[in-house]
């Protein structure tokens, strides 16, 4: 595979005529418009990010560990547990998969570069900002916002002035969302390298060219929502104001018709990495490929009819409540779909468990767990008992950490030696894995328990009779805290000593970023590639 | 484990693993959750049970399908390893796989759709109640207000605080032990209230639910339900509780700083004897506060102006 240096493409910023990256820190890293820099910063800042929500939530857990307050008050609780979801949400899953995005897509569709450089930069840079400004709520008179990351009114706006920060910070979050969305699809849809045709394109960037569609459909309408609240605040208007003639139900439905999709963009992401991970060390092509394009985009559409089932308990109509039950519990079919397409590509296979293997099985397992809690909770009347409970913490984690960070950690693995050029301990990585494997499930696997024996969720304190799986879910979340310290020890030896990768990596591996140098150098694809189908990861527009 | 003999065994589900040590305990109906409990419980009324029935089949279902994923994961991890000489196929389709896997799962959705259509319906069914009670959420207390029992209308009406032993207990650094909060045996922290709701069993009954400055949830496990109350609104729904006892449930949707600790009490008692008990409550308002004693729909709430609509609207009889 040829690198051709020097070519000539549109949309390039100041440095990129050269094989060579800009000189100094500052031009490298601010100014920078090269997606692999700009998807190395994004990924760092998702790393500080998990590591601030983890904190939050070390608070959260240590209150939790026994019944009686030992260390914060209430409304301090109340503070963590807003800003750990928001943090966690918008600071750490959302950026570490638009970081994955912008290293990965240019390199698997054989671009040189993200659609629009300069964009890509301004995107990542509000982050740092729209987090300064969500983190020094902490500092000020009267806290960080306490009324939880749904910032359900009237309470939300009870809070001080952290209401109007929160606001701002939320409309800088959707303004480099959106921005991001679109510099993706303008990738995907303009910069694939010919004979690249849709089909062929690898299931990680199918995932996201649907992801940036919902985040482009629903951050507007998240941005909608808090500035209603803004202006009920400050304004005197009464959007969600009862006694203006407002209704605080509308900010349910509009908060979640973006909220449902919204889960959906942390999850499709890790859908794509999972359906690269696990043909490449099954040594064997995706099953269902055209199966899995069409689960997700029937996922995506299926988000945006399902959000009243976060608002069972509003006091829907019965007809209402019906149509919402049946659209939920539609999505677990083309979820399943995917599910047992994972499962067939094992099938058959030549399977070997190095690290991001690991991580992608784990994913399917018990993401599946996730799932099926889903389901439980989609069914009305078993919900009046579930909602606001443990039971929904539980699923909802299952999901997000086992789900989308997981493949979150399993891509850094997968794809790290091609960033870096370098090997990581084999044995280090699997204990990282192992040791998440075990707390995790310390962790939240007990919260069901909690839920269904009527433990409501956002509380400092609770009756004695939970406290045994509260000492046990915080033990759990202890041994989760050493893992980010692991993964960032594993990485930097890695970084120093570790053993020189080959192109390919992994033995099994399909598909143009394979065919790039380990590391992959500053500018690639400055020429398309020339594309032989039998190397893609999926060649066969037949199926 | 602390104070479990005196529980009802309120054990199913999941945890017949536990069960066994814990199964045969019984004792008066007292909802309180057990140390290490695993599942829901059945509650005591019809509704409940159905909801319970529904959790449980939702659950099966869930375990035979993890069975069938989870076992061909595991048999497929063993069987095509590499490092027992596996040689990957190179199929990646099969069509009538995909069929069956796509048209099972709608068999069963619908199959779990149907029960809990069916209980939906009974459970909107809030009308020929026998009597109406108005439960209004506060920062961070209850208020309740008996509209009507029968044909007779009510105005007796208190607020439901946390009880002070839990209260002091639950001070940051207070010192006490939560262990040590009790009523007779059973260890009731932060499940207790001065004044609980009381109410007939064998009786439907009727709620109407709303909230006074944000938004909270008022959940007893045993009922089955929880419904949120909403400042503005007016939602309802119903019990009719088996089993007289003492069941207890909290507020179920953050409402400030307080939201952990304003739990809900209800006592069920036999029709005679809350006959008895509300009508002494009702004389002692009527002789007590003159001022007080105002028609039926003006509820002695501060309420925005759509909630004072709204309850007004309440019937005052059925
Ligand atoms: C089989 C698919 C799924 C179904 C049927 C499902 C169903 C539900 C339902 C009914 C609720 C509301 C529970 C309640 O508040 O009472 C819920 C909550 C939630 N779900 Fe899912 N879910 C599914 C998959 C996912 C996925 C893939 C994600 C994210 C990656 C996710 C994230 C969440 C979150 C974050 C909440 C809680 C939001 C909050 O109240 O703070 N779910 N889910
Ligand atoms: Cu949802
Ligand atoms: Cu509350």
């Amino acid at each position: 595979m040829a690198i051709h240096a020097a070519a000539h493409y549109a949309d390039h910023a100041q440095d990129d005529h050269h094989n060579h990256k800009p000189h100094g820190f500052f031009n490298r890293w601010v100014f920078s418009t090269n997606h692999k820099d700009i998807g190395t910063l994004y990924l760092i800042f998702a790393f500080i990010m998990a590591c601030v929500g983890a904190a939050f939530s070390g608070v959260i857990r240590t209150e939790l560990m026994k019944p009686g307050l030992q260390f914060v008050q209430p409304y301090f609780f109340n503070q963590m547990t807003t800003m750990h979801a928001l943090v966690m949400i918008f600071g750490a899953i959302m950026p570490a998969f638009v970081g994955l995005a912008n290293w990965m897509i240019p390199l698997q569709i054989g671009a040189p570069d993200m659609a629009l450089p300069r964009m890509n930069n301004w995107s990542f840079w509000i982050l740092p900002f729209a987090f300064t400004i969500l983190l020094s709520t902490l500092f000020m008179p009267g806290g960080a916002p306490a009324g939880g990351w749904t910032m359900y009114p009237p309470l939300a706006i009870q809070g001080g002035n952290s209401v109007a920060f929160l606001v701002f910070s939320v409309h800088l979050m959707g303004i480099s969302s959106i921005m991001g969305a679109i510099n993706i699809i303008a990738t995907i849809l303009n910069m694939r390298a010919p004979g690249m045709d849709l089909l062929k394109m690898p299931i990680f960037v199918w995932s996201w060219l649907i992801t940036a569609f919902l985040l482009i459909a629903v951050m507007p309408v998240l941005a909608g929502a808090v500035t209603m609240l803004l202006t009920d605040k400050y304004f005197g208007t009464s959007f969600f104001n009862a006694a203006g003639g407002g209704d605080p139900v509308m900010f349910q439905h509009i908060f979640w018709f973006f909220g449902h999709p919204e889960v959906y963009i942390m999850i499709l992401p890790a859908f794509g990495i999972v359906s690269e991970i696990i043909p490449t060390f099954s040594r064997k092509p995706l099953f269902g490929y055209q199966a899995m394009v069409f689960a997700i985009a029937s996922i995506a559409f299926l988000s945006f009819i399902v959000w009243g089932h976060h608002m069972f308990t509003v006091g829907m109509p019965l007809g209402g409540e019906l149509y919402f039950m049946y659209a939920t519990m539609l999505i677990a079919v083309p979820t399943g779909v995917k599910v047992f397409n994972w499962v067939s590509t094992m099938w058959g296979g030549s399977m070997s468990f190095e690290t991001p293997m690991l991580w992608a099985i784990s994913f399917v397992i018990l993401f599946t767990i996730g799932g099926f809690s889903g389901l439980m909770l989609a069914l009305v009347p078993a919900d009046f008992q579930y909602q606001d409970t443990y039971f929904v913490v539980a699923h909802f984690h299952y999901v997000l950490v086992t789900g989308a960070l997981f493949a979150i950690i399993g891509a850094i693995y997968y794809w790290w030696p091609k960033w870096t050029g370098r090997m990581y301990n084999e044995t280090w990585a699997k204990v990282h894995f192992w040791w998440s494997m075990v707390f995790v499930n310390v962790l939240f696997f007990p919260q069901h328990f909690l839920g269904l024996a009527g433990m409501p969720r956002r509380i400092p304190d609770y009756n004695v009779a939970f406290a045994d799986w509260n000492l046990v879910s915080t033990i759990g979340a202890y041994g989760m805290f050493l893992t980010p310290i692991m993964m960032f020890l594993i990485l930097r030896r890695s970084l120093k000593s570790g053993a020189p990768a080959t192109m390919h990596v992994w033995e099994g591996t399909h598909g143009l970023e394979w065919t790039v140098p380990s590391p992959a150098p500053f500018h690639t694809f400055e020429t398309p590639p020339v594309i032989h189908d039998e190397d893609l990861a999926h060649g066969d527009i037949t199926h | 484990m602390k104070g479990a003999g005196l529980m009802r065994s309120r054990l199913g589900g999941f945890n017949w693993v536990l069960g066994a040590a814990l199964a045969a305990l019984t004792g008066a109906a007292q909802a309180l959750s057990q140390p290490w409990q695993l599942n829901m419980t059945e509650g005591v009324t019809e509704t409940s049970r159905t909801v319970y029935g529904i959790h449980m089949l939702a659950f099966y279902v869930c375990c035979v399908i993890g069975f069938l994923v989870f076992g061909a994961m595991i048999v497929a991890m063993f069987k095509f390893r590499k490092s027992r000489g596996a040689v990957a196929a190179t199929w990646s389709h099969n069509t009538i796989a995909e069929i069956i896997w796509t048209v099972v799962p709608i068999a069963i959705l619908i199959a779990l759709a149907w029960p809990a259509t069916t209980v939906m319906i009974g459970m909107a069914h809030t009308e020929e109640s026998q009597m109406t009670v108005k439960v209004t959420g506060y920062q961070w207390k209850w208020g309740y207000d008996y509209i009507n029992l029968g044909d007779k209308p009510y105005h007796v009406h208190f607020i439901s605080r946390l009880d002070p032993q839990s209260d002091k207990t639950r001070q940051l650094k207070s010192g006490l032990d939560p262990f040590a909060v009790k009523q007779g045996n059973d260890q009731t922290y932060l499940l207790d209230v001065d004044h609980p709701l009381v109410l007939p069993t064998d009786t439907k009954i009727r709620f109407v639910v709303t909230g006074d400055d944000v938004i909270h949830a008022w959940w007893v496990p045993e009922l089955g339900w929880k419904q949120d109350a909403i400042p503005g609104i007016i939602n309802d729904a119903w019990t009719n509780i088996h089993d007289p006892g003492i069941y207890r449930g909290q507020c179920a949707e953050l409402c400030g700083q307080d939201h952990g600790f304003m739990p809900i009490v209800v006592k069920a008692v036999p029709m005679a004897e809350f006959q008895k008990w509300l009508d002494e409550q009702e004389a002692a308002y009527a002789k007590a506060n003159a001022p007080l004693a105002a028609p039926a729909p003006a509820i002695p709430t501060p309420a925005a102006p759509p909630v004072a609509t709204g309850a007004s609207a309440v019937p005052t009889a059925l």
